[in-house]
């Protein structure tokens, strides 16, 4: 379970990593989107595995789960959903307004922007 | 327990949702409860100073759950501080807007102001690290509005690398979070430090990839060297006073470090020996080299003055790195200092580029600027700020640093590093004003000259609001003896963490086993209560427990 979880943050990570180094708007996205799904699944083992139990202590129950991870992933969630649908937004935006979706400044660009 | 100390994040929370939804298509009405909003704030923060300024740390139980299970705002003397700095530099700035109709030019700057104000404001506020994160993300959000407002090609490009940048920096913040939570089992600042400090050195892997990826995160939104890359582009591309608000926003970062690492991994502790003289020291330095090259370097004023942000947050952040009670009270010194001297530079660019016609911000020859006397005064006594020339407070506030770094082993790089980068960025800043303002005389077309007046319209207010920016440099240069003795106090207090960690962790609420607190949230306490007795960072005591099953 832990080798499992631990290879698939990994792998999440270095395709994303791998993804945003790709310089142009929509591999970055998708690169942003894998990290924060990587992201999320280390936040839910922060709080240590454990299989079929509750998140909540009652009364009578011996085996739980930490349910602040948890709570933490969902709020980790909502926000990387938003700021995703941001960054698609303008990049949109970027792309229409130039012409092409590359993330970083070129070089005609550079030099007009200098001259003006 | 009294309910001041959430009011100055929910009244801009609820002024800008207001805004959005009653004031949408109406300007004027946005404008008043804009400014009205400011002056509430202002007043609240200078409420919140005097409160903190006689050393009492006060608290805020969110819900009123006692501290390590619920979120707490905490004022002490720096967070208060801080937002007073945030406060009284948004009024001008606000100002400045309306005066030179920039928020007319796009919808919704009014609210996305005031949601970024929210958030820095709460990020100061805030006892909790998740906490600290959410906020983050509220003044990024709003953020992200702002830096696009009025759009265009270079400014949509822009604001598409600020904002992956501060993505990926938020997935960092968020796993070394994950660390954190897993190495202590908490997330409250207070109980952090009482937690950490008892961590066996011999084992301590995890919170130290904890700590140095902390300190990466808030190195990214601080602009240090590795990771100041969406500075520059950034801020000379922002609409001017989002600019100069984002002057704030680099003090946010160096804030985080002064707080975290003063409180959770205090200099003398075992595990995060090194962290400072190994590495925030260096990196602070090649800050101040690269900001004050690239002032020098740069062919656009909006560029110059962005990499003096730059230069200046290495100052700053070699100051803080040298973690004695005087370096933090320079860096303090010099975060105020800095935020006005870069938010009237800001303003100033913007009067230059809608007055200098074709030419805008660049170092081309053009005609002289009208009314350029004052523009050109205004600019010399910024610069003259900004550069740390006497005798206005950057002056001060450097030779404080200087002063404190004489405690550092790298005392001579420092030194070395702050004295020629700041002859540097004279000479920067002197080819900059003698090119824009005087080497003005020369019209490439007579007539072109003579018209160009006319299209400027004449509007006293936003050099107001610069020239309030600029008094507030020289109120900070006069009264430099009490502010100093204000932020020894303020340094003191953060190198004595005890009264705050009790008043977080000792002032009663809801407890989670009370009668009233319900089964909902048993698990909770358990989770949270049983790691304390285990020394051992790895063996928490519930997760050691679940493993077995």
């Amino acid at each position: 379970m832990e080798l499992l979880l631990a290879t698939a943050i990994g792998a999440l990570t270095a395709a994303g990593i791998y993804m945003i180094l790709r310089l142009r708007s929509f591999p970055v996205i998708i690169g942003t989107s894998l990290l924060s799904y990587a992201v999320n699944v280390f936040l839910f083992a922060s709080g240590r595995l454990a299989l079929n139990a509750p998140p909540v202590l009652r009364d009578g129950v011996e085996v739980y789960t930490d349910p602040l991870p948890q709570a933490l992933v969902l709020t980790a969630i909502v926000i990387s959903f938003g700021m995703t649908a941001v960054i698609v937004m303008i990049a949109v935006g970027s792309y229409l307004s130039s012409d092409d979706d590359l993330v970083n400044d070129p070089d005609a660009d550079h030099k007009k922007g200098d001259a003006a | 327990m009294t309910h001041w100390l959430i009011l100055p994040i929910l009244v801009p929370a609820m002024l800008a949702a207001m805004l959005v939804l009653v004031a949408r298509y109406h300007l004027t009405i946005q404008r008043v409860f804009s400014v009205a909003g400011a002056l509430v704030l202002l007043g609240l923060a200078l409420g919140l100073f005097w409160q903190a300024s006689d050393g009492t740390v006060s608290l805020y139980l969110l819900g009123n759950w006692s501290a390590p299970f619920g979120i707490v705002l905490v004022a002490d003397r720096l967070s208060t501080l801080m937002v007073l700095l945030t406060c009284v530099l948004a009024l001008p700035v606000l100002l400045y807007a309306i005066g030179s109709g920039w928020d007319e030019r796009g919808q919704h700057f009014h609210p996305l102001f005031q949601f970024q104000l929210m958030g820095i404001i709460g990020a100061f506020l805030t006892g909790d690290i998740f906490n600290l994160f959410v906020f983050f993300e509220v003044l990024l959000i709003a953020s992200y509005g702002l830096m696009i407002h009025a759009g265009g090609p270079k400014r949509l490009r822009a604001g598409t690398q600020y904002v992956l940048y501060n993505l990926l920096g938020s997935t960092l913040f968020l796993f070394a979070l994950g660390t954190l939570y897993a190495e202590t089992g908490t997330l409250n600042m207070a109980d952090l430090a009482v937690r950490v400090a008892t961590l066996d050195a011999a084992n301590s892997a995890g919170i130290r990839v904890a700590a140095v990826t902390l300190l990466m995160v808030f190195a990214v939104k601080a602009a240090i060297l590795p990771l100041h890359f969406w500075l520059p582009a950034s801020y000379s591309e922002a609409p001017a006073p989002v600019a100069a608000l984002f002057a704030i926003m680099t003090k946010v970062g160096a804030y985080c470090i002064i707080r975290i690492f003063t409180l959770v991994f205090p200099p003398d502790l075992e595990i995060t020996q090194g962290l400072f003289d190994l590495w925030l020291i260096p990196a602070a330095l090649l800050t101040v080299a690269l900001g004050m090259l690239g002032v020098l370097g740069a062919k656009r004023v909006d560029r110059m003055v962005a990499f003096s942000v730059i230069g200046s947050m290495g100052m700053l952040l070699a100051a803080v790195a040298v973690f004695t009670p005087t370096g933090v009270t320079a860096a303090l010194y010099y975060a105020i200092h800095s935020t006005f001297a870069a938010a009237a530079l800001f303003l100033l660019v913007d009067v230059i580029r809608s007055r200098r016609g074709a030419a805008g911000v660049s170092f081309d020859v053009a005609p002289p600027i009208v009314g350029g006397a004052l523009v050109a005064g205004m600019f010399f006594v910024a610069a003259i700020g900004m550069t740390g020339l006497p005798p206005l407070s950057g002056f001060i506030g450097k030779l404080l640093i200087l002063d404190a770094a004489r405690a550092s082993d790298l005392m001579w790089w420092i030194w070395g590093t702050i004295l020629v980068g700041s002859l540097v960025a004279v000479v920067g800043f002197a080819r900059a004003g003698s090119v824009v303002f005087w080497k003005a005389h020369q019209p490439v077309d007579t007539a072109e000259e003579m018209a160009e007046p006319e299209a400027v319209p004449a509007s006293v207010l936003p050099m107001v609001s610069i020239g309030a920016l600029l008094a507030l440099l020289m109120a900070l240069t006069v009264a430099a003896g009490p502010v100093t003795r204000v932020l020894q106090a303020t340094s003191a207090q953060l190198f004595n963490p005890e009264a705050y960690i009790a008043v977080v962790l000792t002032t009663p609420g809801k407890q989670i086993n009370d009668d009233h607190g319900g089964e909902k949230h048993g698990g909770e306490k358990h989770e949270t209560e049983e790691p304390k007795p285990a020394d051992n960072a790895d063996a928490i005591a519930p997760a050691a427990a679940k493993k077995d099953h």
